[in-house]
C-alpha cells in the first residue's frame, strides 16, 4: 500500500481534504482524488499551460507541484468561476469572441487570464499576451483569445 | 472581418446568406468554458488501471525474447499484456473498407519496425506504478540494418521493413507497386518545349501536436458489454478496429466519444481502444490506456515525410505544355492510412491548371520511421505545396508575374482534366485577379479580363490523341489474397482500344478466378527459447486465415461505396 | 520508481537528509518534470518549508538572494529591476511563480536563463556546509555538496552596465537557444572588470573569456564590438542539441553578442 497524506485547503471557496499518494502531483489529486475535471493533462512538463489553475491567487502549473504542497492554501479551478448559472465576465467573453474551438486549453486559459485581471483589471494587449504566454493552444491562433480577454477587461471595469 | 466579393458568379448565388459572417456562438462552448466539456478523461471510475507500454528503442530489430516476468512482480500490477494476448494481433485501419492488408501488431511479437513501436503493455494501480513495471519489461532485440528515407529505402538491398510488402513499397489490388496517371505524352512535349524547368520540393513529418494527448478509457458494462470514452476523430473507425482485433461483435461494444481536445488528423487512426477494452476484458475492471507528451510526439503518427520532383515543359508565352511529376510518400513502418493519402494526392495532380500532358508515378514508401497518419489537408498539403512552388519557379523561367502564369494555365469550366473528367465550377482565375489586387500585383488587360467561365471546353475538351502507356509498375512475384476480387468472376477484361488508352498498364485478364493465397510472410525467425511462465505453444500471430481455399474465391462483402478504392466501379 | 517525499522545517535538515542519495525538490519546475515521466533514478525527494530559503535581504554588496526566491519574487520586488529582464525570460508567469533561483543554477544546459546573468555579475552561492560563499564557476565544476541556501549577487554600480539577452525560437516562452548577459561597467569611458556570460555554449552557463579579453580596457563602442564579437565562441564548447546544432550556436554566438553590446553602447 502506498504511503497517503492527508491533504486540506480550500477549493474554489470551500474547504476540501482529500489523501494524496507521495509524489502525485496537485492535478492528479485534483482530478482524480478531489474530482474536478476542469484542469487538463497536456504534456506533465509545465510547457503547454493546460493544468493552470490559481494557488493564492497567482497562477501555478498543477503538473508540476506536489500536491501536498497545497496544504492549507486556496486553490481556484474553472469550477469555481462561474456565480451559479452566471459565467464570468471572462467566460462570457471567451463564447462570444469565439475563443474555443476544441475547449481543451480553455481552462488554463482563463486561469491565467483571471490571474492577470485580478492584479491588472485594465490591462495593454501586450500585458494580455505575456499573461497567457504560458498557454499554448492548437486551434485558435490566440487572436479571440486575447479579444476575449481585452474585451472582458473592458466589460469589468465600470464606465 | 469577411469581405464578400458578391461580383464573382453572381449569377449562380442566391446571395441568402443567414449565418455566415453573423456572429454565432459554437454550440459546445459553454461545456468550453465552464470545463465541463466531458473529454474522455473526464469520466471517474471507481478501481481504475492505468496502462503503459514497454517499447522499442530500436528503428529496426527482430524480438527475441520478452520477459514480463519481474514486471509481473512488481507492485501493483495487474496483468502485463503482449502481442500473445491479443485476439487478432496484425490490422490496418483501411482493411476495414476491404483496402489494404492487415500488416501491423498491436504488440509486436517478431520484430519492431521503428523507435517507440509497442512491444507489452503494463495494467497497473497507478499511472507511476505503471511506469516503474515497464522499466522492468526486459525485450532481447537483435537489431536490423534501418532505412529512414523513402528513397533509400527503395533502392535494391534496402532493409525491408514491413514483411507483407518486400518490396517496401504499398501494392494497390494486389498488383501495382505505385498510382499512376498518364495522360498525353509528356516526352514529346519535353522535346519541343521552349523551357524545362525541374524542381524537388519536400517536407518532414509533422506532428499534429495537439494539447489533449491520445487516449481511452474502458470498462466492463452490463450485458456483457464494454464501455469505452475515447479520444479517437473516427468513433466507427475505432469501434470496427476494436471488433476487429478483439474479435468480438461490435454490439458488445458501447463507444462514447466526440468531444476531442485536437485531433488535427492524428486521432483518425488510434488503436488505444482495443488495448483498454482488453486490459477491462481480462481484469475485469476500468482500463485507461493514454499517452503523455513524449509518446504523442514520438510514437503518435505525424502527417508522412513527402518528396516530390516535378518537370515541366514550358512554352516561351508560359504556357505549361506538360507535368511529369514523381512522388514519394513516406508511410513509416506501416500502412495505415498512407496508401489513401497517395491516391488523394494524385487526385490533385497536375495542380489546378489545364495541362495537356501528364505523367505521375506516386510511390507509398515503407521506412523505419514512425508510421505516419492523416493530417489537415490529408494527402494533399504536400503535393499542393510542390505544385505551387514550382509555377513560381515556371514564371521566373519565363520572366512572367506569377499570379499572371496562373491565371495564364488555370483550368476553365470545360476543360479536360488529366482524370479524364471535366472541369466544372473553377474559381482559380478570380481567387488571382483578387490576389492582385490585394497584394498590389499588376497584372495585364489579358489577365484582368480573364474568367472561369469563358475560354475553356472546345479544344480544350478533348482527350489527347495520343497516351504513350509504359510498362513501369509491373510487379513480379508478388502474391496476395482475394482482396480487391469481385465475387467468383474474372476481373473486367480491360478494353483494347486503340485510340484511347486507359490510365493503367495493361494487364492479362485471367481466365479464371485466381486461388486466393494467403499474404506473403517473412520466413519466422527461430523460435525463441521460453521464458518462466510463458506458454509453450507456439508464438507469433498468424495472419486471418480469411483466404477461402481454393477454387471458390471469398465472397465480396463490405462498403460498396468505396468500391472505386478496389477499382470495382466502371469507368 | 515511485517517490517518497520527505518535508523538512529548516534548510539545515534538509541538507542533512540530502546526504543519503535523495533528489532537493524546489519549485518542482525541474524535478516534478522527472517525477512525472516516472524517472527511475528517483527514489527520494526532500523539499524545506525553511521561510529563510524565500527570503530576499539587502546587503553591504548588493542583495542576498534565498535559494527558493522564485522568478515572480524577483520581478515583484523594487530593488531588484538588474534581475528582472532575466527573471522574466524564464517561462511564463505560472513557471515563473513556482521556478526558483536556486533551480536554475542547476537546470541543465541550454537553460539558466538568470544563472547566466547572476554568472555575469559575479554572483556566490553560500552553502550549507557553512564555508565562505563560492563563485558560481566553482560551485558547477565541484559537483554539488550540500544545499545552496543563498547567493550573494552584488549590485551593478550602474544599471546602464548590466545587458541581457535571450534568443530563444518561440516568443514569449521558450527554450533559449543561447542567452547572454553582460556586465561591462566602465571608468573614465572604459570598460574595467568586464564579464560576459552564455548559455548553450557549454554543459553550464559559461564565461566568453575571449570577448572579455577583448573589451577590457577599452571604450564600448562599433569598433570594440565588432571585435569582440569575433571571437566570441572562443574557447568554448556550443551545444549539439535538438534546438540547434552546435554550428549554428558557435555562427550566431558573435551576431547576438554584437546585438547585445550595442544595446548598451546606446545606453
Amino acid at each position: 500500500m502506498m504511503a497517503r497524506k492527508p491533504v486540506t485547503f480550500t477549493l474554489n471557496g470551500s474547504e476540501r481534504a482529500a489523501f494524496a499518494a507521495d509524489g502525485q502531483n496537485l492535478l492528479q489529486f485534483l482530478r482524480q482524488e478531489v474530482g474536478d475535471m476542469t484542469p487538463k493533462f497536456g504534456c506533465g512538463q509545465g510547457g503547454c499551460g493546460a493544468c493552470t489553475v490559481l494557488v493564492d491567487g497567482a497562477p501555478h502549473l498543477s503538473c508540476l507541484m506536489l500536491a501536498e504542497a497545497v496544504q492549507g492554501r486556496r486553490v481556484e479551478t474553472v469550477a469555481g468561476l462561474a456565480r451559479g448559472a452566471t459565467p464570468h465576465p471572462l467566460q462570457e467573453a471567451f463564447m462570444e469572441h469565439f475563443a474555443a474551438q476544441c475547449g481543451y486549453c480553455t481552462p488554463g486559459m482563463l486561469m491565467a487570464a483571471k490571474a492577470l485581471l485580478d492584479r491588472t483589471p485594465r490591462p495593454t494587449r501586450d500585458e494580455v499576451i505575456e499573461a497567457i504566454g504560458g498557454n499554448l493552444c492548437r486551434c485558435t491562433g490566440y487572436a479571440p483569445i486575447i479579444d476575449a480577454i481585452l474585451a472582458a477587461a473592458n466589460r469589468r471595469t465600470p464606465a | 472581418m469577411i469581405e464578400f466579393r458578391k461580383e464573382f458568379f453572381a449569377d449562380e448565388r442566391d446571395d441568402d446568406l443567414a449565418t455566415i459572417g453573423q456572429r454565432v456562438r459554437r454550440q459546445d462552448i459553454l461545456g468550453h468554458v465552464t470545463g465541463r466539456s466531458p473529454f474522455y478523461d473526464d469520466h471517474r471510475f471507481e478501481g481504475l488501471l492505468h496502462i503503459r507500454c514497454a517499447r522499442s528503442p530500436h528503428h529496426h530489430a527482430r524480438i527475441r525474447r520478452i520477459d514480463t516476468a519481474a514486471a509481473e512482480r512488481m507492485p501493483g500490477v495487474v496483468r502485463v499484456l503482449t502481442g500473445r494476448d491479443v485476439p487478432r494481433n496484425l490490422n490496418t485501419l483501411l482493411s476495414l473498407l476491404d483496402f489494404g492488408l492487415d500488416d501491423e501488431p498491436i504488440l509486436a511479437e517478431t520484430k519492431v519496425a521503428y523507435r517507440g513501436e509497442p512491444v507489452a503493455a503494463v495494467i497497473a494501480e497507478t499511472e507511476a506504478l505503471a511506469r516503474d513495471a515497464v522499466a522492468a519489461v526486459r525485450v532481447e532485440y537483435e537489431e536490423l540494418p534501418h532505412v529512414l528515407d523513402p528513397e533509400e529505402a527503395l533502392k535494391p538491398g534496402a532493409p525491408v521493413v514491413c514483411d507483407v510488402y518486400p518490396t517496401n513499397r504499398f501494392i494497390y489490388h494486389g498488383k501495382y507497386d505505385h498510382q499512376k496517371l498518364r495522360y498525353g505524352d509528356v516526352e514529346a512535349a519535353f522535346a519541343r518545349a521552349d523551357h524545362i524547368v525541374e524542381g524537388r520540393y519536400q517536407m518532414s513529418p509533422i506532428e499534429q501536436a495537439p494539447i489533449e494527448t491520445c487516449g481511452a478509457i474502458a470498462a466492463p458494462e452490463v450485458n456483457d458489454r464494454y464501455v469505452c470514452f475515447t479520444g479517437t476523430q473516427g468513433l466507427f473507425f475505432s469501434l470496427g478496429t476494436a471488433a476487429k482485433v478483439l474479435q468480438m461483435p461490435s454490439s458488445r461494444l458501447h463507444f462514447v466519444g466526440g468531444t476531442v481536445g485536437g485531433g488535427f488528423g492524428g486521432k483518425v487512426d488510434s488503436v488505444h481502444e482495443p488495448i483498454a477494452i482488453l486490459g477491462a476484458m481480462l481484469t475485469g475492471r476500468p482500463c485507461k490506456f493514454a499517452w503523455d507528451r513524449e509518446e504523442e510526439m514520438q510514437v503518435g503518427a505525424p502527417r508522412g515525410a513527402e518528396r516530390w520532383y516535378l518537370k515541366d515543359a514550358v512554352a516561351r508565352d508560359g504556357r505549361i505544355l506538360a507535368r511529369k511529376f514523381t512522388g514519394y510518400f513516406d508511410a513509416g513502418a506501416y500502412t495505415r492510412l498512407s496508401s489513401y493519402a497517395v491516391i488523394k494526392a494524385v487526385g490533385h495532380l497536375p495542380g489546378p491548371y489545364t495541362i495537356p500532358n501528364v505523367h505521375a508515378d506516386v510511390h507509398c514508401v515503407y521506412t523505419n520511421r514512425t508510421p505516419s497518419t492523416a493530417m489537415r489537408g490529408f494527402g494533399i498539403t504536400g503535393v499542393d505545396f510542390a505544385i505551387e512552388c514550382h509555377m513560381d519557379k515556371v514564371a521566373e523561367a519565363v520572366g512572367m508575374n506569377p499570379v499572371e502564369l496562373r491565371i495564364l494555365n488555370a483550368y476553365r469550366d470545360g476543360d479536360m482534366k488529366a482524370h479524364r473528367r471535366e472541369a466544372k465550377n473553377c474559381a482559380l482565375v478570380e481567387c488571382c485577379q483578387v490576389v492582385a489586387e490585394k497584394a498590389g500585383v499588376t497584372l495585364s488587360p489579358e489577365a484582368r479580363a480573364a474568367s472561369s467561365r469563358t475560354g475553356g471546353g472546345g479544344e480544350r475538351a478533348r482527350l489527347p490523341a495520343f497516351t504513350r502507356t509504359d510498362q513501369d509498375g509491373r510487379v513480379e512475384g508478388f502474391d496476395t489474397g482475394s482482396y480487391a476480387r469481385k465475387t467468383g468472376s474474372a476481373p473486367p477484361p480491360r478494353s483494347e482500344s486503340t485510340r484511347h488508352t486507359t490510365a493503367a498498364p495493361q494487364t492479362t485478364p485471367s481466365s479464371q478466378p485466381r486461388p486466393a493465397a494467403p499474404p506473403p510472410r517473412a520466413p519466422q525467425p527461430p523460435a525463441p527459447p521460453l521464458a518462466s511462465g510463458q506458454r509453450a505453444d507456439a508464438g507469433g500471430s498468424m495472419p486471418p486465415a480469411d483466404a477461402a481455399s481454393p477454387p471458390a474465391a471469398p465472397r465480396r462483402t463490405g462498403a460498396l461505396r468505396f468500391s472505386s478504392l478496389s477499382g470495382f466501379r466502371r469507368r | 520508481m515511485s517517490v517518497t517525499v520527505e518535508t523538512c522545517a529548516t534548510a539545515a535538515e534538509a541538507a542533512r537528509a540530502l546526504g543519503q542519495g535523495a533528489q532537493y525538490l524546489g519549485g518542482g519546475t525541474i524535478v516534478m518534470r522527472r517525477v512525472n515521466a516516472g524517472d527511475q533514478h528517483l527514489s527520494r525527494l526532500v523539499r524545506s518549508t525553511d521561510p529563510g530559503l524565500r527570503a530576499i535581504r539587502s546587503t553591504s554588496q548588493g542583495v542576498s538572494l534565498g535559494a527558493g526566491v522564485t522568478m515572480a519574487q524577483i520581478m515583484a520586488h523594487p530593488d531588484l529591476g538588474f534581475l528582472a529582464p532575466a527573471a522574466r525570460a524564464v517561462g511564463g508567469p505560472a513557471l515563473r511563480e513556482m521556478a526558483t533561483v536556486g533551480g536554475n543554477l542547476f537546470a541543465r544546459a541550454p537553460y539558466g536563463d538568470l544563472a547566466v546573468l547572476l554568472l555575469a555579475l559575479g554572483a556566490q552561492a553560500v552553502m550549507s556546509d557553512g564555508g565562505s560563499p563560492r563563485p558560481l564557476e566553482e560551485l558547477w565544476r565541484g559537483g554539488r555538496s550540500g544545499l545552496v541556501l543563498s547567493l550573494e549577487v552584488p549590485r551593478p554600480r550602474e544599471a546602464r552596465a548590466t545587458g541581457y539577452l535571450k534568443v530563444a525560437r518561440v516568443h514569449p516562452v521558450g527554450t533559449p537557444v543561447i542567452s547572454l548577459a553582460a556586465y561591462l561597467p566602465r571608468e573614465g569611458g572604459r570598460i574595467r572588470g568586464a564579464r560576459i556570460a552564455m548559455t548553450g555554449m557549454g554543459a553550464t552557463p559559461r564565461r566568453a573569456t575571449a570577448a572579455e579579453r577583448v573589451l577590457e580596457g577599452a571604450a564600448l563602442d562599433a569598433a570594440s564590438i565588432a571585435r569582440a564579437a569575433a571571437v566570441a565562441a572562443e574557447g568554448l564548447e556550443p551545444l549539439d542539441d535538438a534546438l540547434a546544432t552546435a554550428w549554428y550556436r558557435r555562427e550566431v554566438a558573435g551576431v547576438h553578442l554584437s546585438r547585445l553590446l550595442e544595446g548598451l553602447e546606446r545606453g
